[in-house]
């Protein structure tokens, strides 16, 4: 609005406090990633100002550590498993809202989305209280599910917010002209909601491989990445871990913009990211 | 346009998966908060209100409770704080960097939890970054050790963590608003500043109403950071269903006090959503 910036003389002072706020608030959400990156290299330790002798060694030492790739291994299994699960049951769960009455489909829309905003910890318990009482042993399979579960709600809000834009007269046409459901699904659906499907799996594998609560309850013998951070940081840090988390960083930092530039394709409006937090938010009231 | 067999096929799975895996392991929760555990750790099946009586009766859990909700709340507040001014700037002011300034907001809030609570850690440390450099600047002559182990640290990385939450909303009900209606305002004469609180602020109340639900229920269920960062005077309601599950073993109470927290979630929610409803113009 270049308007309100120009209109009067006596708002000009108002945006600098805005650009100041603006900059402060963005220091505060990226400085403390900085510091972490920073000290990744310093070779005294994590804390410790200045920083000195800056050095490598904890990215050979983190290299050599078999635990963390195991469970970076771990990690991914866990996370393509998820992402097939929760697009297996996402993608046509966004059909069936978008498409279908069936009895209880408010209570189904709201069930879908809970564990997105529920803490973790909830659904992570009750799934550990199902596995127990069907007398099934933790394992890497556990965490599939349950990640899996969580994040259908995922799959499901951008999926819709995909069909919503979808053009229904595409999908007639092709029933019209005497293709079935199958084909009009895998030669019209499927290919128009392409770019909500990659997004929506780019976004369940960046949570799984992040996800720790509900983990926490359906661990058996094998670790995610993040639990094995996570027992490591309870015995006492080293940038070893800065290392590591400085990688996570940067996946997820590549994984998120490439995700975002989708969106933005997917849609020319302003309102890509929060989508999800507005339908979950939705699917409570 | 769709035959019954399409919209069969498209239903029937995920309704079966999501109610196995949804559904009943809510209403098994619901079970076992009525069910205790024995002496030998084995659950006793035989329904009683015992989980509830003993939530009431001893003070940690509800003092918990309530100091988690405090935290939640001035996570809340902090966060909506930081937030606003900075949606509204975007919104108003950013320009032809808007898209970048964007961005901005958002990678913080996929990028790794875990590492965002860590490198906290790194810095609150009695030796860690923010200690040693204000030793190395000569501002103190010792760690201050309120920085890390506190409710501080925990307030201050949930803030950290759930600051572009509240943004996102905000902004989002900030683009939202129609421009000729600020432009009336100017033009009837009103100063920026009346604009602001008659025309601008009331009609983004609904994404401050949504960011402040994501931020205080996100932080209320929090076990992260407080074990991370909160050391035991900064202990949240889920640190006690983590250790219930685990080192105590007792999962029926464990199971009544994350139905209690299920409850105040969604009546949060459902309280969130109502007023968001009433405030929004359209």
């Amino acid at each position: 609005m270049e308007l309100l910036v120009t209109n009067a003389a006596g708002d000009l002072p108002r945006s600098r406090w805005l650009l100041i706020h603006a900059t402060a608030v963005f220091a505060f959400l990226y400085l403390p990633i900085a510091v972490l990156v920073l000290y990744s290299f310093n070779k005294q330790g994590v804390g410790g100002f200045p920083p000195h002798h800056l050095t490598l060694d904890w990215y050979r030492i983190l290299f050599a550590d078999e635990a963390i790739w195991d469970s970076v291994l771990n990690s991914l299994k866990v996370a393509f498993a998820a992402m097939a699960i929760s697009l297996t049951f996402g993608v046509p769960a966004a059909l069936a809202l978008d498409r279908a009455q069936f009895p209880g489909k408010a209570v189904f829309r709201r069930l879908v989305l809970l564990p997105l905003i529920l803490p973790g910890i909830i659904t992570g318990l009750s799934l550990a209280m199902l596995f127990h009482l069907a007398l099934i042993k933790s394992s890497l399979a556990t965490i599939i599910v349950g990640h899996g579960t969580a994040l259908i709600s995922v799959a499901t809000t951008e999926v819709f917010a995909g069909l919503q834009k979808l053009d229904r007269a595409q999908e007639e046409a092709s029933l019209d002209l005497g293709a079935n459901y199958w084909q009009t699904f895998w030669r019209i659906t499927l290919p128009n909601l392409k770019l909500s499907i990659i997004g929506a799996a780019l976004l369940i594998f960046t949570l799984s491989m992040d996800e720790i609560a509900v983990s926490f309850f359906l661990i058996g013998r094998d670790n995610t990445l993040p639990l094995e951070i996570w027992g490591r940081l309870r015995r006492g840090i080293t940038p070893e871990i800065n290392a590591i988390s400085t990688i996570i960083f940067v996946f997820s930092l590549i994984t998120i913009i490439f995700w975002y530039r989708l969106r933005m394709r997917a849609d020319s409006g302003g309102d890509s990211g929060i989508g999800l937090l507005e339908t979950s938010q939705e699917a409570i009231e | 346009m769709f035959s019954r067999a399409y919209k069969t096929v498209v239903t029937a799975p995920p309704l079966a998966w999501v109610t196995v895996f949804l559904l009943v392991p809510y209403l098994l929760m619901f079970c076992y908060s009525f069910w205790s555990v024995s002496s030998t750790q084995a659950i006793i099946h035989t329904w009683n209100l015992d989980n509830y009586r003993e939530l009431l009766r001893k003070s940690v859990y509800w003092e918990t409770l309530l100091r988690s909700m405090w935290i939640a709340a001035r996570v809340t507040l902090f966060s909506l704080l930081l937030g606003y001014p900075l949606a509204y700037f975007l919104s108003f002011y950013a320009g032809s960097r808007k898209d970048l300034l964007y961005q901005l907001v958002i990678i913080p809030l996929w990028v790794s939890y875990l590492v965002r609570a860590y490198a906290w850690k790194t810095i609150l440390g009695s030796e860690g970054v923010l200690n040693t450099l204000l030793q190395y600047v000569h501002l103190t002559k010792h760690p201050l050790d309120f920085l890390l182990y506190s409710p501080f640290a925990v307030v201050l990385t949930l803030t950290h963590i759930y600051t572009p939450f509240t943004i996102l909303p905000i902004y989002a009900a900030l683009e939202h608003i129609p421009r000729n209606l600020i432009e009336a305002s100017h033009d009837l004469g009103a100063p920026p500043a009346q604009t602001f609180w008659k025309v601008i602020f009331p009609l983004s109340i609904p994404g401050v109403l949504a960011g402040a639900t994501f931020a205080f229920v996100l932080s209320l269920g929090d076990f992260l950071a407080p074990l991370l960062l909160g050391g035991p005077s900064g202990i949240m309601i889920s640190n006690i269903v983590v250790s219930l599950f685990g080192a105590a073993y007792n999962w029926p109470l464990g199971a009544a006090i994350s139905l209690c927290m299920l409850v105040l979630v969604v009546s949060l929610l459902f309280v969130s959503e109502r007023l968001e409803k009433k405030w929004s113009f359209s």
